[in-house]
């Protein structure tokens, strides 16, 4: 067994924990990120499509090249890293130190680190998290496994397919397929509003003639070996299948592009704490963990629509860790309130500077000209107006609060004014 | 007439309304220059990049992401798409290096979007 010491272990080498590796070492520290797959860029190596890093960049780039250039970043700095790598167990000695262990291909491995930075991304949700009843056909794919198939083995997974749920990566493959000859025969999404950023729509969808049908839902797969038909039912607004408005369609694949679920598996045995809103840990404007010197960024601490915001957290969670000293934190809430979904950081330490602290958040619905409003105990610090706002576009925000005269009893609450312009 | 469009540019997909009527297009709904001339190109010469990848010889790598170096007629995808899938890298080429120059004619070359055939030399 073999072993070393660093000062931030990074675990998961995407996006997250390419920023977060980069940005500790270039404040101080000696780092090790540790990749279980063969190649470092995480889905990104095969998100081929463009569209990332407009705003880190001001260019449209494809995955593969938004990942690359940290990949080079990474390696002119020389900073460590094992690929093939996959973290088994991670305990704390009595000094404190996580010990990290692992198995790769030079066998098992345990790892010392003062801090860790949790990069672990997110997963699909299958077909069996939607109960999808019937038989268990092949061809019944996540999007993501399906543009794995596609972009990375150059295998076509389907001829004629349908699509369930309107995320993002379902409307990326929608187009995918179809550029490469299958034929798709419609997006179904369950809920009353698609879940993708508009801008996917069109260009994916409409630009091809895709159809979009919305309350809609497969609740049921047809097929022995292969798939061979679904059948489609009308929803109503608590999304449970209306009788009699079954039809049968006809296809060799069904995609799933039902929703993402942050990967915090190594989190929890930590026994960091989760938020049920997000599904990530708690953390605090440093990005840290309700575990102190455990820190998240990126997908895994909430799934975020633009890797851009992925980098420039992970970037923070990377410093974060490579100052960190075990000592005291003071922390306060901060609660989304009417319309919100989630914020996050969802806490703040007092014991550390707030004065540009990163806020993420989303909505609960779609809304049109509204008005967020920051209180710290009752007393307006911020706010801002939106022309709309939409569920499956986050809104990022710095906000000084070290200006807010804040104390270890202040309740800080997001909340959004509905329709504010509409009364005038 | 006053068409309604999305703008594709950036992730705000600002929606935008442009009319035409006038000697001098009309635009409103962007809130950048950018969408503005995403909005006047859209009603006269719509065009997309496309994102695709291309076969190797190389049985570790069996497709290569590839990308238009820019932005192509909207009615021409197909038929990119199809000389794409004719094509066969057999050199190990990296980012940003040219597959097809000036692909039917098009004024984009075709270029790789990713070091990994050079990176499988390395291992």
């Amino acid at each position: 067994m073999t072993t070393g010491s660093v000062d931030v272990l990074v675990v998961g080498g995407g996006p997250a924990g390419l920023a977060a590796a980069i940005s500790a070492h270039d404040n101080g520290a000696k780092v090790l990120l540790l990749e279980r797959e063969a190649r470092l860029g995480g889905i990104l190596k095969q998100c081929i499509h463009d569209g990332f890093g407009l705003l880190r960049f001001g260019e449209q780039l494809s995955g593969p090249e938004y990942a690359e250039r940290f990949e080079d970043e990474l390696h002119a700095r020389e900073i460590e890293y094992r690929t093939l790598t996959f973290v088994t167990g991670i305990g704390q000695n009595e000094d404190g130190a996580f010990a990290v262990h692992t198995v790769g291909r030079d066998g098992v491995s345990v790892l010392y680190a003062k801090a860790l930075v949790l990069a672990t991304g997110c997963r699909e949700r299958t077909a069996k998290q939607v109960f999808i009843h019937g038989t268990r056909p092949a061809g019944i794919f996540t999007a993501g496994t399906a543009q794995h198939f596609t972009n990375l083995l150059g295998q076509m997974p389907a001829k004629r397919c349908v699509i369930l749920g309107s995320g993002d990566i379902g409307l990326i493959m929608a187009r995918r397929l179809t550029l490469e000859g299958a034929k798709v025969l419609g997006v179904y999404e369950a809920k009353a509003t698609p879940s993708g950023l508009t801008r996917n729509l069109h260009q994916c969808l409409h630009d091809y003639d895709i159809p979009l049908h919305l309350s809609h839902t497969v609740t049921r797969v047809f097929g022995s070996d292969r798939l061979e038909a679904v059948e489609i039912s009308k929803v109503d607004e608590t999304m449970s299948p209306i009788p009699g408005t079954a039809q049968r369609v006809d296809c060799d694949a069904l995609i799933l592009s039902v929703g993402l679920i942050p990967e915090n598996e190594l989190a929890e045995a930590l026994g960091v704490q989760l938020d049920g809103r997000t599904r990530g840990p708690v953390c605090d404007g440093q990005c840290m963990t309700s575990v102190d010197g455990v820190f998240s960024c990126g997908n895994a601490l909430h799934v975020n629509d633009l890797v851009d915001y992925v980098s420039k957290n992970a970037q923070q969670a990377g410093k974060a860790a490579a100052y960190y000293q075990a000592k005291p934190r003071r922390l306060i809430q901060m609660t989304p309130a009417d319309g919100l979904l989630y914020v996050v950081p969802q806490r703040l330490n007092l014991n550390e500077s707030n004065r540009a602290t990163d806020l993420y958040f989303r909505v609960r619905e779609d809304e049109n000209n509204c008005v967020l409003h920051i209180e710290a105990d009752g007393k307006e610090i911020f706010k801002k107006r939106y022309a709309f706002l939409r569920p499956p576009e986050m809104e990022n925000l710095t906000i000084d609060f070290d200006s807010c005269g804040l104390n270890e009893t202040s309740r800080v609450v997001l909340r959004l004014e509905k329709s504010a312009k509409e009364t005038v | 007439m006053t068409k309604e469009l999305v703008c594709i540019v950036c992730p705000r997909s600002c929606r935008m309304q442009i009319s035409m009527d006038g000697s001098e297009p009309v635009v409103t709904g962007n809130t950048c220059k950018r969408g503005r001339d995403f909005a006047v190109r859209e009603m006269t010469d719509p065009r997309r990049t496309v994102c695709t990848t291309v076969r190797t010889a190389f049985p570790g790598v069996p497709v290569l992401p590839v990308r238009v170096s820019a932005p192509i007629p909207k009615g021409r995808i197909f038929d990119l798409m199809r000389e794409v899938n004719r094509v066969t890298v057999t050199e190990r080429l990296g980012r940003g290096d040219t597959v097809v120059p000036n692909i039917l004619d098009l004024g984009a070359d075709l270029i790789v979007t990713s070091n990994v055939l050079k990176e499988e030399t390395k291992g």
